[in-house]
């Protein structure tokens, strides 16, 4: 399920759309990820407070949607131009891979939510696959 | 049985209530068979689902996408004992359709995307985690054919003997329309 030079084009041009609201965006996705699949939250069991204004899960949204923004800019390459955020998610943070699919599907609520008239489903299969493909690159370094 | 809040009972009549199933139902149903394209292969006498274009001026797919939300709805209207509502269902899908386990998950997501769409920022957390808690209880549609089998957690050989008992169960006609099966 690679991505095609059409899903790329797609991709960058969607994300043009929304990168304006990315920080909020990214808080959002993550709030509903804590509250929608609550198994998450034991990741972020250090937190003293994970409601929707807490100032880490909006500023960890942010760093979020930042490394989305990098994974775009390196989409012709999203191994190598994640090779550090592999790195730190495969040895510091160890987070299971299944969970990217709950945050992905998160992301994509969000977008539709906020964009409901550009995120039609070919922009969304574009969008899932690119996900994936990020989802891939993160773990490139687990084993 | 599952236990609901009320606020997850008001919810989820809410939205339900507030949907028009002749136009949600065909995009959630057009929405799984594009961005998840091997869902098509339930639909092979369903005409044209060539591309995106075709998929989304299907009558047959738009009308049974309208149909899983009046399914939907039967569960919305029986929340207390889902499982009895759907039984009848639950052997069509498993033991006639051969339906993939994940791929309810994925008809939930398209959905719930859907809806996200429609409601905006009504759309709050707590009503995504209401919707997600009921659509996840859907998945009784498949605990009908095999109790609390869980493949993934079984070892190889044994996920080989139900991949073909499965096998056998397929009739010929999907046999022949999925390989992937033939491995088997």
């Amino acid at each position: 399920m690679s991505l095609s030079a059409k899903d790329k084009a797609t991709v960058k041009d969607f994300w043009a759309k929304v990168s304006g609201k990315a920080d909020t965006l990214g808080a959002d996705a993550l709030f509903r990820m804590l509250t929608v699949y609550p198994q998450t939250k034991t990741y972020f069991a250090h937190w003293k407070d994970l409601s929707a204004t807490s100032p880490q899960v909006k500023k960890h949204g942010k760093t979020v949607m930042g490394g989305v923004s990098d994974a775009v800019a390196t989409i012709d390459d999203l191994t190598g131009g994640l090779v550090s955020l592999s790195e730190l998610h495969a040895f510091t943070l160890r987070v299971d891979p299944s969970n990217f699919k709950l945050l992905s599907h998160c992301i994509m609520v969000v977008f539709a939510g906020n964009f409901p008239g550009e995120f039609t489903p070919e922009v969304h299969l574009c969008m899932d696959k690119f996900m994936q493909a990020l989802a891939r690159a993160l773990s490139e370094k687990y084993r | 049985m599952v236990e609901w809040t009320d606020f997850e009972r008001t919810t989820i009549s809410s939205i339900f209530a507030s949907l028009d199933y002749n136009d949600v139902g065909p995009k959630a149903l057009c929405r799984c068979l594009i961005v998840y394209p091997w869902t098509q292969r339930y639909f092979g006498a369903y005409g044209n689902l060539y591309n995106p274009a075709a998929i989304k001026s299907n009558p047959l797919i738009a009308a049974h996408g309208v149909k899983v939300m009046h399914g939907l709805d039967r569960a919305v209207k029986n929340m207390d004992d889902i499982k009895a509502t759907y039984a009848e269902l639950s052997v069509l899908h498993s033991e006639k359709l051969h339906v993939d386990r994940d791929n309810f998950r994925l008809l939930a997501d398209c959905l719930t995307i859907v809806i996200a769409a429609k409601m905006g920022s009504a759309f709050t957390c707590d009503v995504q985690a209401a919707l997600q808690k009921f659509v996840a209880v859907v998945k009784c549609l498949w605990e009908e054919f095999n109790g609390t089998l869980l493949p993934e957690v079984l070892s190889v050989s044994t996920v080989a003997l139900y991949y073909s008992h499965v096998n056998k169960c397929m009739n010929k006609k999907l046999k022949k329309k999925c390989a992937y099966f033939r491995f088997y």
